[in-house]
């Protein structure tokens, strides 16, 4: 298939400015100035883009909730932050490609008419930040960025902000928080930051590889993109080739895991067990269950998500509790402590399944958690309640009427969670070495 | 004598300050090179940093208190921080801070070697995950680990 979102990878200096207008690049920026906003508003929802960060909401309808008689300055925020564990595709994008993003970005702020826009890159991302100011150095100097694009009379300033290690900030209200120099304390919505975002003004969030798609989307046209939509996905675990890949969205999860292009199977000979697919956020699938397509839709009705396309296989050395407990106690780290449900319902349960995990656990535990998840489900400010507690309790399955029952590592697995009650060890026997 | 920035780093502040509508919202940024110039955010520093951008010591305190990047504590000479994350745990990510321990000489999460040079932390995921297991020391990353790799950096950074 041939690359587009990742054409530049591989290729000797790529992110040299020039070496991507050899490429073809900045082709579509100076098409887009021509157009208007509202048609490029248009565009992206005939195209019919879903956001790459997470949550997969229609970007060109988010972009026409900016209101149109707010006399304050809109902005632009490039969710670069990254930290949904199993996401490791922005990084490739800004990386190897900094200019492809720059021009995405260019556009998109034509688009909604930004005239500033941050790029909230994660704090560790030290040589993504670095090669990105370098690439927008070498975009003003030729006057793709700055006062009057390519003589169009629009004028855009773009700036790297880098975070400081916290994984709440990838959260957009709890970025904008961050942005303006506090804690990142996610917002209580509405008011949305569409109409009140950064600075009390208009503001799009969107995830960096969704604001590349214009950029391909004005140089092949609609049609193409909706026959051809190119997406990445993050290959991680256990794995003989993990990596960053670029299929058509839709891609079967057993492609990606067992193609030749791809990942090429299980490592050293090993059973395949379970695969979270779209980052730490999304329900878990069975092995049995993996024969599915990797699109919003696909694996919604499966019971999942595609979330942000960061998809943790593990083998059959993997102990459901052990990675459970890992998890948890992720999120218990990275609440960021405002409601009372998420910050003591974390700790809480973190509690209990390090006390399953090392032979102390009882049987009413399991109950117990259920119960305690979804107390917490569903009664917080932001969906960081909800992915601590579908894991437990499971995401509500539009398929059995929001029932809670069916997805989550413990109703997936509960024989592994009362072996290791009942036993006092684990179920999983072979040891994994690592190398 | 109340700290200031030196010179190079006072430029990159005011450029930096440049950038934002409100001075507050270079809190981090600030943040940052306040902890390259002087290694770890002290009190001191912290002051340096309200008055930088016109805001009480307790705003700045609030934010370094809240991102697990700002430290409160000078760390060796070679900061190593490993994924422990689910991706990098199912690969190895504990073998290798046990491994790092022992070439070290020092506990993850337990300050500095005797020499000064290394500090280990467990952190969780570094956005780095289809390259596992992997760590990041000072600002660059590491991956793909293995036993021969880690014997060739921390060899190299004792002669250093
Ligand atoms: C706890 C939490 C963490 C998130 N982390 C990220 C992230 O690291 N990167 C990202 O693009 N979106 C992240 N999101 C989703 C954003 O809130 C937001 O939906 C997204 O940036 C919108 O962009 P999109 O419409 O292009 O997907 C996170 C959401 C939550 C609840
Ligand atoms: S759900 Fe958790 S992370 Fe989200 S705002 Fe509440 S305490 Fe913070
Ligand atoms: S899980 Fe280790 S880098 Fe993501």
């Amino acid at each position: 298939m041939e690359k587009v979102l990742t054409k530049m990878v591989g290729i000797e200096n790529s992110r040299n400015i020039d070496v991507y207008l050899k490429s073809g690049g900045y082709q579509a920026l100076p098409k887009a100035l021509k157009m208007t906003p509202d048609q490029l508003v248009g565009m992206m929802k005939d195209a019919g883009v879903r956001g790459r960060g997470g949550a997969g909401f229609p970007t060109g309808m988010k972009w026409s909730f900016l209101p149109k008689d707010n006399p304050n300055p809109r902005y632009l925020l490039c969710n670069a932050d990254e930290s949904e564990p199993g996401t490791c595709k922005d990084r490739v994008l800004m990386e190897e490609d900094p200019h492809q993003v720059i021009e995405g970005l260019a556009i998109s702020s034509f688009a909604i008419q930004a005239h500033t826009c941050y790029i909230y890159i994660r704090g560790e991302y030290v040589n993504g930040a670095q090669v990105l100011n370098k690439a927008i150095q070498e975009a003003y100097d030729k006057g793709y960025l700055g006062k009057n694009i390519l003589g169009s009379g629009f004028d855009l300033d773009i700036t790297v902000h880098r975070g400081a290690g916290a994984y709440i900030c990838g959260e957009e209200t709890g970025l904008i928080e961050s942005l303006e120099g506090k804690r990142g304390w996610p917002r209580i919505k509405p008011p949305f930051p569409a109409v009140y975002g950064v600075f009390g003004s208009p503001t799009i969030v969107n995830n960096v590889e969704t604001l590349v798609t214009p950029v391909h989307i004005i140089n092949r046209g609609i049609q193409w993109w909706k026959d051809n939509e190119p997406k990445l996905y993050c290959m991680s675990g256990h794995l003989n080739r993990p990596g960053v890949f670029e299929a058509k969205i839709g891609i079967n999860l057993k492609d990606l895991i067992y193609g030749d292009d791809y990942s090429q199977g299980i490592a050293k000979g090993r059973k395949l067990k379970a695969v979270i697919p779209g980052g730490s956020s999304v329900p878990v699938l069975k092995a049995d269950e993996c024969d599915v397509a990797m699109d919003f839709d696909a694996l919604a009705k499966a019971g999942s998500a595609l979330g942000s396309a960061g998809c943790m296989v593990m083998d059959e050395t993997t102990c459901m509790v052990n990675a459970l407990w890992n998890l948890i106690k992720f999120y218990a780290h990275e609440s960021c402590g405002q409601c009372t449900p998420c910050r003591e319902g974390g700790h809480w349960m973190e509690m209990v399944l390090g006390r399953i995990e090392t032979g102390r656990g009882r049987m009413e535990d399991l109950d117990l958690m259920l119960e305690t998840a979804n107390n917490i489900a569903g009664r917080t400010i932001c969906p960081l309640g909800d992915a601590l507690a579908w894991p437990i309790a499971g995401m509500p399955d539009k398929n059995k009427g929001g029932d809670l029952s069916g997805n989550s590592f413990v109703t997936k697995f509960r024989d592994e969670f009362e072996y290791h009650i009942t036993n006092k060890k684990c179920k999983v026997t072979i040891p994994h070495e690592w190398n | 004598m109340a700290l200031e920035f030196n010179a190079e780093y006072k430029k990159q502040v005011d450029w930096t300050l440049s950038r934002y509508p409100k001075k507050e919202a270079a809190m981090l940024p600030v943040l940052h090179l306040a902890q390259y110039q002087f290694g770890y955010i002290s009190t001191e520093v912290m002051e340096l940093v309200a008055k930088t951008l016109d805001v009480p010591v307790s705003r700045v305190q609030d934010v370094v208190t809240f991102y697990s990047m700002f430290r409160e504590q000078p760390v060796g000479k070679y900061h190593i921080q490993v994924c422990h994350t689910l991706a990098c745990a199912i690969n190895g990510g504990a073998q290798v801070v046990k491994y790092l321990e022992e070439k070290c000489g020092v506990k993850a999460n337990e300050g500095i070697s005797a020499d000064g040079k290394f500090s280990i932390l467990r952190v969780e995921c570094l956005g780095s995950c289809s390259t596992s297991p992997m760590m990041q020391v000072n600002d660059d990353y590491y991956e793909n680990l293995t036993k021969a790799r880690i014997d060739e950096l921390v060899e190299k950074w004792k002669k250093e």
